[in-house]
């Protein structure tokens, strides 16, 4: 079947670039399909990432809302319990408290409630992350509140590839689907076909294969792991590093594999370290594959803080290759 | 505008009253009785809301409910055994016993659920007329919320956007004079709720919710107007429940007087209703207990439907989480 069909289109594409495909593929291939959110149309988002997508598909599908949370995740609720397939923005996971009823009492619990009589594929995106100075409000990575609610779906992608192919994956799920992307990814390049594609919900992907340690992580510390896992080489550990990419539901089928092949395990992720997936990996680690453990499962996470804003002081909170290689060091007493 | 209700339509009116005061006031007792588990906040008083307003829908149109929210899906069709089989938590239940009370809801009826959160209608409703409009049918939306919900943020940004988005939606406050146990003027400021219509640029109106004509009369213009592509309106339907916020409770409530609640039985609006049938001569007192008789038989073979629909599997616990 290869010899038949033509050599896909595979190009270099920033992350942002990727957003803006993938939604764009969405709008065009499903009629229900429709954008809202808070400066999602006129400007394109404040990141861009809708950029041109009201010009192409007109303002009933790509519209502005008021700065209104909660009303704009209430409009995705019954938009999608009525047909509509809604993909909407929410600007900063940081206003996700804004519009937590929305998303927990109703969006997550809708179709059990009423007993598998209502079907909510939303996709949701939002903007998670730290690094760009933007303080306390505007720099968070609040997954673990969404993870911990049956009904919703969460994925983080890391890469451009996974970025277009995670929301697609979203947007053909009749599932309420966050879509927490990262901020300092955003110029971020990668390879990147073309043609619509899905990245599979739930599925991991071991981005470094490794034999004696393994980095459990997500969203952009994907890349400070896998830096991380370079200069662990330099010490003679060979790390395997897992990008989860989807945390609910979480591949840990995967996670297990590899901790049963190293007998080493470390968990990274930029949200604070106290009551984040860390701990929640950390635990199945030890519940399922206690007897292959030579070493506590580490977690290298935010320190217990908000994030601050002097650029030097958000530099010292925010996880790195660094703190990930002094971890493993310790773990390994190297 | 809209056309008075014709004969045939006030008889469904009443119909639809009787049902929901007959259904609720045997719910009241089977929850004594120990037969319903959890919590019950029923309509009884308020039913004219309901059935004036509903009188106006089809299926196709969709209705957010309240945690009240029992009289608002008899007003829209619902059946009798399979609402109580939810509310015994049975697997025969509208939501197959995973709801309960506060989540019954129907989705080929056009009911978008009981809420258990005060206020998370309103967004839901704007979601649901956003729908009606974006497929270019004349459906519309209707959000039924109490003058507590009218407090919450939820309402206001919903008021707002669909205001602004003119989408076919009705918002119907059902002013029963307490947010559970605090009475309006320890709650809000304003007297009438639909005095914050033009604030959001739409236009409010007062009706007397005891009123089941009045009713049907205002909400005819609103719908209208939402399935003309005018936008919404905001309808404030001054009322009353007989009962406590939850529970068959009415008289020795120490947040309200018994005085006051005997004030608004003197305007029950099931009786008010009646004499002017009879005054029309389109029901007579005798052909009133005949529907009573029917619905009360009714509410028995509901009741027994029930009571012998089986209790939902264990294996189901984890079904539906996920599509």
């Amino acid at each position: 079947m290869a010899e038949a069909e033509a050599v896909p289109a595979v190009r270099e594409l920033t992350y942002v670039r990727a957003i803006n495909e993938a939604v764009r593929l969405v709008l065009a291939e499903q009629s229900t399909a429709f954008v809202a959110g808070e400066d999602v149309a006129g400007a394109g988002s404040v990141f861009g990432y809708y950029a041109g997508l009201l010009k192409e598909f007109g303002p009933e599908r790509v519209f502005d809302t008021p700065i209104s949370e909660e009303g704009i995740v209430g409009l995705g609720v019954g938009a999608a319990a009525t047909g509509l397939r809604p993909v909407i923005d929410i600007m900063f996971m940081d206003f996700m408290g804004e519009c937590m009823d929305e998303i927990t009492n109703q969006m997550a619990k809708m179709r059990y409630m009423f007993g598998g009589a209502a079907t909510l594929p939303i996709t949701l995106l939002t903007m998670s992350g730290a690094g760009m100075n933007m303080a306390a409000q505007h720099s968070q990575s609040l997954e673990a509140w969404l993870c911990h609610l049956p009904g919703l779906k969460v994925v983080m992608p890391a890469t451009p590839y996974d970025a277009k192919g995670l929301i697609i994956a979203a947007a053909r799920d009749d599932n309420p689907v966050i879509v927490a992307l990262n901020k300092m990814s955003l110029r971020f390049k990668g390879e990147v076909p073309e043609a619509a594609y899905e990245v599979p919900i739930g599925a991991a992907n071991i981005v470094r294969r490794g034999e004696n340690f393994t980095i459990v992580t997500y969203s952009r510390m994907v890349h400070e792991a896998l830096q991380a896992a370079q200069e662990l080489a330099e010490l003679g550990v060979d790390a395997e590093v897992i990008d989860l990419r989807s945390l609910q539901p979480l591949d840990s089928e995967t996670v297990l594999a590899s901790v049963r092949k190293t007998h080493r395990a470390m968990v990274v992720h930029e949200a604070v370290r106290f009551g984040g997936l860390g701990g929640e990996i950390a635990a199945q680690i030890q519940e399922h594959a206690f007897d292959d453990l030579d070493a506590p499962v580490g977690r290298v996470g935010a320190p217990f803080s908000p994030v601050p804003f002097s650029p030097q002081l958000e530099k010292s909170y925010v996880p790195n290759a660094a703190k990930i290689v002094a971890e493993a060091r310790r773990l390994l007493g190297a | 505008m809209t056309a008075q209700p014709d004969d045939a339509t006030l008889l469904d009116i009443h119909q639809r009253m009787t049902r929901i005061r007959i259904f609720e006031t045997e719910a009241g007792k089977l929850m004594e009785d120990g037969k319903i588990p959890g919590a019950l906040h029923l309509y009884v008083g308020q039913e004219a809301v309901a059935a004036g307003v509903m009188a106006h829908l089809s299926n196709a149109d969709w209705i957010t409910s309240t945690h009240r929210g029992h009289g608002h899906l008899i007003a829209k069709g619902g059946e009798f055994g399979r609402m109580f089989a939810e509310l015994f938590g049975r697997s025969d239940g509208y939501c197959k016993g995973k709801g309960g009370s506060m989540h019954i809801s129907n989705m080929e009826l056009g009911m978008l659920g009981a809420n258990g959160i005060v206020g998370a209608g309103p967004p839901i409703a704007v979601g649901a007329a956003f729908s009606c409009r974006f497929k270019q049918t004349r459906n519309v939306a209707v959000t039924f919320f109490g003058d507590g919900a009218s407090n919450e943020g939820s309402f206001h940004e919903a008021a707002n956007m669909a205001a602004l988005y003119k989408l076919p939606i009705v918002f119907v406050c059902e002013n029963n004079g307490y947010g559970e146990y605090t009475p309006q003027a320890n709650h809000q400021a304003v007297v009438d709720v639909a005095d914050r219509a033009p604030g959001y640029g739409m236009p409010g109106a007062v009706v007397d919710g005891m009123d089941a004509v009045a009713v049907y009369e205002a909400a005819g213009v609103a719908l209208e107007r939402a399935r003309d592509g005018a936008g919404p309106t905001l309808l404030e339907c001054k009322t009353y429940r007989f009962f406590d916020h939850v529970g068959v409770r009415g008289m020795g409530l120490s947040y309200r007087t018994d005085e006051e609640l005997a004030e608004w039985q003197q305007r029950d609006p099931i009786v008010l209703f009646e004499q002017r049938l009879a005054e029309l001569g389109v029901l007579d007192p005798g052909a009133a207990l005949a529907v009573r008789e029917a619905v009360a038989a009714q509410v028995q073979a509901g009741i027994e439907f029930a009571e012998a629909s089986p209790m939902p599997d264990p294996a189901v616990l984890l079904d539906d989480v996920y599509a």
